[in-house]
Parts: structure tokens; C-alpha cells; sequence
């Protein structure tokens, strides 16, 4: 009886533990590190096909797997040659790439100027859909792989001609002089051929022509690992023998972790943790100021926003600095211009008065432009805490400093945010946050005040002028044009600049040569301290 | 045996009803999940539209979820939207979270049960006291609190676990969280533990088997506490369910890449399949619990097990 009874016990608990399933499943020894590899700590990323990901964490390994035609000098902002050799044009309409010759991809094959040709058709080809598509816009026969229904006729881009192996001519549908700095982004990067048998798999296990290969396979939510490339003949050789990039769902974990030594960088320390680690890393913490920007975009379209004095005095009753130090401990940079500083044709003070914190002057500029009626609904997602933190700051200050009423809070979950953006569905200010592609004025003008831009604004002398300076003959020339457009798009204020985001980098004592930029973490320059 | 058939039976309605209703509800959340994906930048229409279409988002909901079952049935779990076969992701985080609400589960019992014996059998005593006091605490403090405490006092500071990821594989890296997320369940468990085995001393068939001169630990050990655990088996029958869907904090805190860490992320990309597939794989853990609740009375109290047959 006792014996049925206890065997009747154990077999029910077996049969919990068995429907938990709590066999199966490795568990890696872990701990061990061998001597010249370190590990970076990372978000999962969505994907880790070149044309398929804006996803920074995605870039991060990228950035270790592909060499892109040329890369970005982090002190002038300015295009270097990576793969290419040279980047040529007359007119700024057709452009020359040459590429490095006798370059192979992390499996062998040679990089020619056909496997970015086949990089570049596959990510503007619309049934791939991939995310990356929209930036082969300006490259001729774009339409045709895009049309507006049914399917496109063609899988290939006829601006783009390979010339010869080392030779790619690219014709785009009107004059850019931006066109070099733009082959800076992941999407510009090659795919060999081994690629095109099966993309999904590519996806998962992506071949490169960078200085690292992928080292097994991609663990989802748990690690990637990657090695140095044996087949490298670039200009950035890794120093390490491997990386492997620690997945992390939180940003607070991940930090907690560099702290007890089990991850060696983190790119992201969450602004809250800022202060305690410039302390307890002294040296090894770095704030870089990195290219994305908050802005406050005002409904132009709603005719309660028509007067730019009006819009003028909003920006003017915001205390940018004490929204940073509340809200983001004083990591981020108040801003006075539509562009981060990393930008070429930067101007610090760009917006001048407009920007400063004037509780006064923009009462008085308020009350001329006939103050404000009814509810100021204050539009944001609900994708970080903090947003609503600075938005009750920003509520709080307008009700102090212009005297606002009646002041309201949207708060939109994350996944519809954007589609209530695009409908213009916002009838009062607005979260606009923009994350760099590639540091020019072009990128940062023409996509948030161009055509079609969420404020309904609409400006033909600001157009003119960003023509004028796409079509620039050199980059240098377009500077001046883009500011002067900027002045426009500041003196009407149809969206406010707020502040720039910096990046906040930590690492162990195992490390060295950390030269983290906002383009790229230069894993491949960072060695280890052995032993 | 036929009983649990029976029971096994009754779980197929139960499947189709969650998976239509989860479905329904995933298909209910306002947004565009394709728009969403693409973060700031712009998305030509001609990708939207070849995005919605591979996902069936822009049909009504009853083809969608038709399409879903019908792949349910070829054995294809549908995809995430960034063509991760759901069957292949559940089967990575599977494991995981099974170890840790396991782990934690067996925490549970063994120091719920030993705290709640303790307690009671000392009514009023100053163990009763502490376990009273320290119960209330624990339940009184949300669990991610708890989580980041221990996480940094007894992760990082002393250094008596790894502070987070799987790397040491179980039990290691699976103890401090399941520490953390079976904290609130043993308090519970020590309190009914404590309330039953209090009354059951009081019962007059303690008082019999007492009288007729059996040791006090037989009497105890025996009668009251099996009597006493039959509320407290229930309890933790269905708290292994809860364990399972709980785990969305802990697995963050500690980074551990399970099933809890998936859905919370998949109801914010509004992935359906993903949510549904984990969802109803829940909903099953509970029914399969729950029947291993019922079949535990019957050893624990005969008098069930005889009406049953």
C-alpha cells in the first residue's frame, strides 16, 4: 500500500516535471574566456542582411562582417575610401565607383563590382520588401523595380552598369552631391553569390567581406559569435581572434553584467546609470555625441499652429537644459540647430534667440500672435518611460511660461505611433525623433522638412534650395546651401529642435584601443590584454 | 487512466477557444505592426504592401486565423516578422523558462512547505512570528525589486551567483532567479501550509491518533500534514502554470532567453502567431498541471480516489 502510493507520488511529480520539460536544451560551460577574445554586449537584432536592417544593434555586427565602399572619418564627417578606391562624377548624375581589387568574401569568393550590383538590385527589388529599399531611390529605374501596383517587370536597377570587375557606373535620376557619403551605409555593402541560393539562410547566417567571419550559428536571444576573417586583405584586420556579442533583452542587465566582468563593452549604458559609471569606470567610460535627435514637430496643418511666432514662442518657453538634466541626467546636449553636431555644416547656434530659454520674450511673443484656444494635446509613444518625463516637462513649462491652459498628454503605443503621424493625425506637438543614416545636412533636411513632411509645412524656397544643394557640384559647394535652407526651416519653426542624444560607452580593464565612433564600434581595432 | 483521458479530451475545445480568442485580441490592438517595424524611416508603399500580404494583415480576421490553424495542422507555427519559424523559436526558449519556473517551483515547495510546518507547529512561537512577518514582506515587495536587490547585492556585490544570461547552464545560472521568482509563491505556500496544518492539529482525528499513543512525529508527519498539504497541492499546481506565464520580469531582470522575455516582446511587434503559439502552449501547461493536481489528491486523500473509480 505505502509502496503503490509513494510510486504513485513520484510518477505524478514526474509527470510535472516532464510537461515543464526540463530536460533537453545544452548548457555551455561558460566562464572560460580564451586569452585574445572579448565579448560586446548587445539588443537582439532583426536582421543581419545588409539591405534588411536600420536596427543599430544589427549595425554593430555588421559593421564587423562588411566592408562598404567607403567608410566615414569621425572628425570631419567627410567620406573615406574603404572597398572602393575612388568615388568620381562630373555632374553628380552618373558616378564612377572603383573598387579594391583582389578582395574576397569571408568564404572565398572574390568582391566584385557584380556583388555589389547584386547587393543593391536585391534591396531596391520591392517584393523583397526589405527595409533598406528606400535608399536606391535616387539611383535610376528605381520606379520600375517599385511600381505604385502588380508586379515590377525587372529585378535590376538600370542605373547601374558593371563596367568591369573593379568598375561600377551608377546613373541616378537627378544631380547628388551627397551620393559618396550615402555608400557609408550598411544597405551600399556587397552580397556574393553563395547569398542568392538562399536568402533566408543568408539571413541567418550572413557572409561579408569584413574584417570578421560569423563563427557558428546566430543564437537567437542568447549570442553571435564571430572570428577573424582568414581570407582578409582589407584595411582593418582584426587584433582580436574573436568577438562574441552577448544578447541582452535590457540595457539595465547588460550593465550590471559589465560591472561584474562578464560582458567587456557595452555601447549602451542607460542614461539613469550614467553618473555611477563615470565613476566606477573613470577612464573607460566614454560619452560620444552621437547623430540622433529629438525634435518637437508642430501640426502646421492644424491652423491653430499657422503663425511661426506662435510656434517660435513654444520653443522659446522650453528649458532644454533642465529637461536634459532631469530627465537624462545631463547626458544629452540642449540643441540650437536642426542638425547633430556631428554633421558637416554644423552650426552650434544656428537658431539663435529662437532656441533660447526667454520665458518673457516668449510670453510676449505669444500674446502677439494671439495666444493659443482650446486643448494643446502633447503627442508621444509609449515606447520609453522617458518620453513622457520630458513631456510633462514640457506641458508644465508651457503652462508656466505661456500661460497655456489646458494641456493635455497623448500617449500612442509604439506600433501606432508612426501611422498616427503619417495621417497626420497629431492636432498639437509632437515627438519627432530622428536617427542619422549618413552625416549630411541632405539627411536630416530633406527627409524631415522635405516634401511631404509630417508638419504639413510647406516651403518652395527651402526646396529650391535643398535642389540647388543636392545638385551642388561638390560636397563643399552644397554646405552653404543646406544652412541657408536650414535658416529657412528654423525662421519658420514648423518643428523645434530639442536635444541630441549622446551614446554612452563602458568597458572592462581586459580591453584597449576602444575607439567607439558614431559610425562604427572599430571592433576590429580593439585588442586584449592577455594573461 | 480514463480519467486523464477524459480530462486530455476536454483540453481540444479549451485549444481552439484560446487560440481564436488570443488571435482576436492580437488582431484587436490598434496600429500598424509592418509600419512599425520600420522604426522612423519612410517605407515605399510596394513593401507595405508585400509585408501585409505575406503576414495575411490585410485580410479580416477569420481568414487570418484560418490560414494560421490550417498551418497549425501542416505542423507550421507561422513565422515572426523577421521570418524566425515560431516552432523553431519556441523550442529555443522552451527549455529555458521550463528550467527556471522548475527551479524556482521546487524552491517553493521544499522552503514553503519546511517554513509553513515550522510556523505552524509553533503557533504564536517566534518562528511563527518571523515566517508571519517575512511572508507578508516578500509578498508586500513587487517581484522586480526583489529581482534587481538580489541581483545586485547577491550577483555582483558578494558575488554568490552569475548576475544574469545562461552561461553557466542549470542549475547555476537558473538559482538566483528562481529564487527570485518563487519568492512570492512561498510565501504563499508557507501560509497555507501553516493555516491548514494549524487547523488539522486541532482536528479530533489528531486528537485520537494522539491519544492512542502515537509518536508525535508519526502524528504529524503522517495525518495532519498530508491532510494539511491537500490546499497547498492545488496551490502549486496551478502556480506552475503561473510560474511559466510569470517569468516575464524575472527572465528580463536576469536575461534568460525564455518564453516569458518572447511574448512580452511579440505583444509589443503585435506578432500573432508568436503570441498565439505561446499563449496556447501556456494555456496547455495549465490544463496539464492542473490534471497532475488531481490526480495528486487521490494519493493524498484516499477518499477521492475511491469515488473516481
Amino acid at each position: 500500500m505505502r509502496v503503490t502510493r509513494s510510486r504513485a507520488a513520484a510518477l505524478a511529480v514526474a509527470a510535472i516535471m516532464l510537461s515543464g520539460g526540463c530536460g533537453g536544451g545544452s548548457s555551455p560551460a561558460g566562464g572560460g574566456k580564451a586569452a585574445n577574445e572579448f565579448s560586446v554586449a548587445l539588443t537582439e537584432p532583426d536582421h543581419l542582411t545588409p539591405g534588411n536592417t536600420s536596427s543599430s544593434y544589427s549595425l554593430t555586427v555588421l559593421d564587423a562582417l562588411f566592408d562598404t565602399p567607403v567608410a566615414i572619418d569621425p572628425a570631419s564627417g567627410t567620406p573615406l575610401m574603404r572597398a572602393a578606391e575612388s568615388v568620381t562624377s562630373t555632374d553628380q548624375k552618373v558616378w564612377t565607383i572603383k573598387f579594391k581589387p583582389g578582395r574576397t568574401f569571408g568564404n572565398g569568393e572574390p568582391v566584385t563590382a557584380q556583388s555589389f550590383a547584386d547587393a543593391w538590385n536585391a534591396t531596391a527589388y520591392g517584393p523583397n520588401a526589405w527595409t533598406n529599399n528606400y535608399y536606391f531611390d535616387k539611383i535610376e529605374g528605381y520606379d520600375e523595380l517599385n511600381p505604385e501596383s502588380g508586379e515590377p517587370t525587372t529585378d535590376k536597377l538600370s542605373g547601374l552598369e558593371v563596367v568591369d570587375d573593379t568598375t561600377l557606373k551608377v546613373t541616378l535620376t537627378a544631380p547628388f552631391s551627397q551620393f559618396p557619403i550615402t555608400l557609408a551605409w550598411i544597405a551600399f555593402a556587397p552580397m556574393p553569390k553563395a547569398a542568392f541560393a538562399d536568402l533566408k539562410a543568408y539571413d541567418q547566417a550572413p557572409i561579408g567581406n569584413g574584417p570578421f567571419v560569423l563563427d557558428g550559428a546566430w543564437e537567437h536571444d542568447k549570442q553571435i559569435k564571430v572570428k577573424r576573417s582568414p581570407s582578409y586583405t582589407g584595411d582593418r584586420p582584426a587584433k582580436a581572434d574573436a568577438v562574441t556579442f552577448k544578447i541582452y533583452a535590457s540595457r539595465d542587465t547588460a550593465y550590471t553584467d559589465l560591472r561584474a566582468g562578464r560582458v567587456d563593452l557595452q555601447l549602451t549604458i542607460p542614461p539613469a546609470s550614467a553618473p555611477e559609471a563615470k565613476k566606477l569606470l573613470g577612464d573607460r567610460y566614454v560619452a560620444t555625441a552621437g547623430g540622433t535627435m529629438d525634435y518637437l514637430g508642430l501640426p502646421v496643418f492644424d491652423k491653430r499652429f499657422a503663425s511661426a511666432d506662435l510656434r517660435k514662442a513654444i520653443s522659446m518657453a522650453i528649458d532644454r537644459q533642465a529637461i536634459v538634466d532631469a530627465v537624462y541626467n545631463g547626458t544629452f546636449k540642449p540643441m540650437a540647430s536642426l542638425l547633430a553636431p556631428l554633421v558637416p555644416g554644423y552650426r552650434e547656434n544656428a537658431c539663435g534667440e529662437a532656441c533660447a530659454y526667454d520665458p518673457a520674450k516668449a510670453k510676449a511673443l505669444y500674446d502677439r500672435a494671439g495666444g493659443f484656444t482650446g486643448t494643446l494635446n502633447l503627442w508621444f509613444s509609449n515606447a520609453d518611460p522617458s518620453y513622457e518625463q520630458w513631456m510633462t516637462a514640457v506641458a508644465n513649462q508651457l503652462k508656466q511660461n505661456l500661460g497655456v491652459a489646458d494641456v493635455k498628454f497623448r500617449k500612442v503605443p509604439a506600433s501606432d505611433y508612426l501611422s498616427t503621424l503619417r495621417a497626420h493625425k497629431q492636432d498639437g506637438p509632437y515627438r519627432n525623433n530622428w536617427v542619422m543614416d549618413y552625416p549630411s545636412p541632405q539627411n536630416y533636411l530633406e527627409s524631415m522638412w522635405g516634401e511631404g513632411n509630417r508638419m504639413g509645412w510647406e516651403n518652395k524656397e527651402f526646396l529650391d534650395l535643398i535642389g540647388q544643394a543636392n545638385s551642388a557640384p561638390t560636397f563643399d559647394d552644397s554646405i552653404p546651401l543646406y544652412q541657408k535652407a536650414e535658416d529657412i526651416a528654423l525662421a519658420e519653426m514648423p518643428m523645434i529642435p530639442l536635444w541630441n542624444w549622446q551614446d554612452q560607452i563602458g568597458y572592462s580593464t581586459r580591453l584597449s584601443g576602444v575607439n567607439v565612433t558614431p559610425y562604427s564600434a572599430n571592433l576590429d581595432a580593439v585588442s586584449v590584454t592577455q594573461g | 487512466m480514463r480519467y486523464a483521458a477524459q480530462r486530455l479530451v476536454q483540453a481540444v475545445p479549451v485549444f481552439f477557444a484560446t487560440t481564436f480568442l488570443i488571435y482576436a485580441m492580437v488582431f484587436a490592438l490598434p496600429g500598424d505592426p509592418i509600419l512599425a517595424l520600420a522604426g522612423d524611416k519612410p517605407v515605399p508603399e510596394q513593401v507595405l504592401a508585400v509585408m501585409r500580404a505575406r503576414y495575411h494583415l490585410d485580410e479580416p480576421l477569420l481568414v487570418q486565423y484560418g490560414h494560421y490553424m490550417l498551418g497549425v495542422f501542416r505542423g507550421d507555427l507561422g513565422e515572426t516578422f523577421t521570418g524566425q519559424p515560431v516552432s523553431e523559436l519556441l523550442q529555443d526558449r522552451w527549455g529555458v523558462t521550463a528550467r527556471l519556473a522548475l527551479t524556482a517551483w521546487v524552491f517553493e515547495l521544499a522552503v514553503g512547505v519546511g517554513l509553513g510546518v515550522l510556523a505552524g507547529l509553533r503557533r504564536g512561537g517566534a518562528a511563527d512570528t518571523a515566517v508571519l512577518a517575512g511572508t507578508t514582506f516578500v509578498i508586500a515587495v513587487p517581484v522586480f525589486v526583489v529581482g534587481y536587490t538580489a541581483q545586485i547585492v547577491l550577483g555582483l556585490n558578494l558575488g554568490l551567483f552569475p548576475t544574469a544570461g545562461t552561461d553557466e547552464g542549470w542549475p547555476g545560472s537558473y538559482l538566483l532567479p528562481g529564487m527570485v521568482l518563487g519568492s512570492f509563491g512561498l510565501a504563499y505556500v508557507a501560509r497555507l501550509t501553516r493555516t491548514s496544518l494549524v487547523e488539522n492539529l486541532r482536528a479530533d482525528y489528531v486528537r485520537t491518533a494522539t491519544a492512542k499513543g502515537l509518536a508525535r512525529r508519526r502524528v504529524v508527519g503522517l495525518h495532519a500534514l498530508r491532510n494539511s498539504l491537500i490546499p497547498v497541492v492545488t496551490y502549486l499546481g496551478v502556480d506552475f502554470g503561473n510560474l511559466m506565464a510569470g517569468a516575464v520580469v524575472t527572465e528580463g531582470i536576469f536575461n534568460l532567453p525564455g518564453i516569458g522575455q518572447q511574448v512580452f516582446q511579440s505583444i509589443q511587434l503585435q506578432e500573432g502567431p508568436v503570441v498565439v503559439g505561446v499563449v496556447t502552449l501556456l494555456v496547455m501547461i495549465f490544463i496539464l498541471a492542473n490534471l497532475a493536481v488531481d490526480l495528486l489528491y487521490g494519493v493524498l486523500d484516499p477518499r477521492i480516489r475511491r469515488a473516481r473509480a
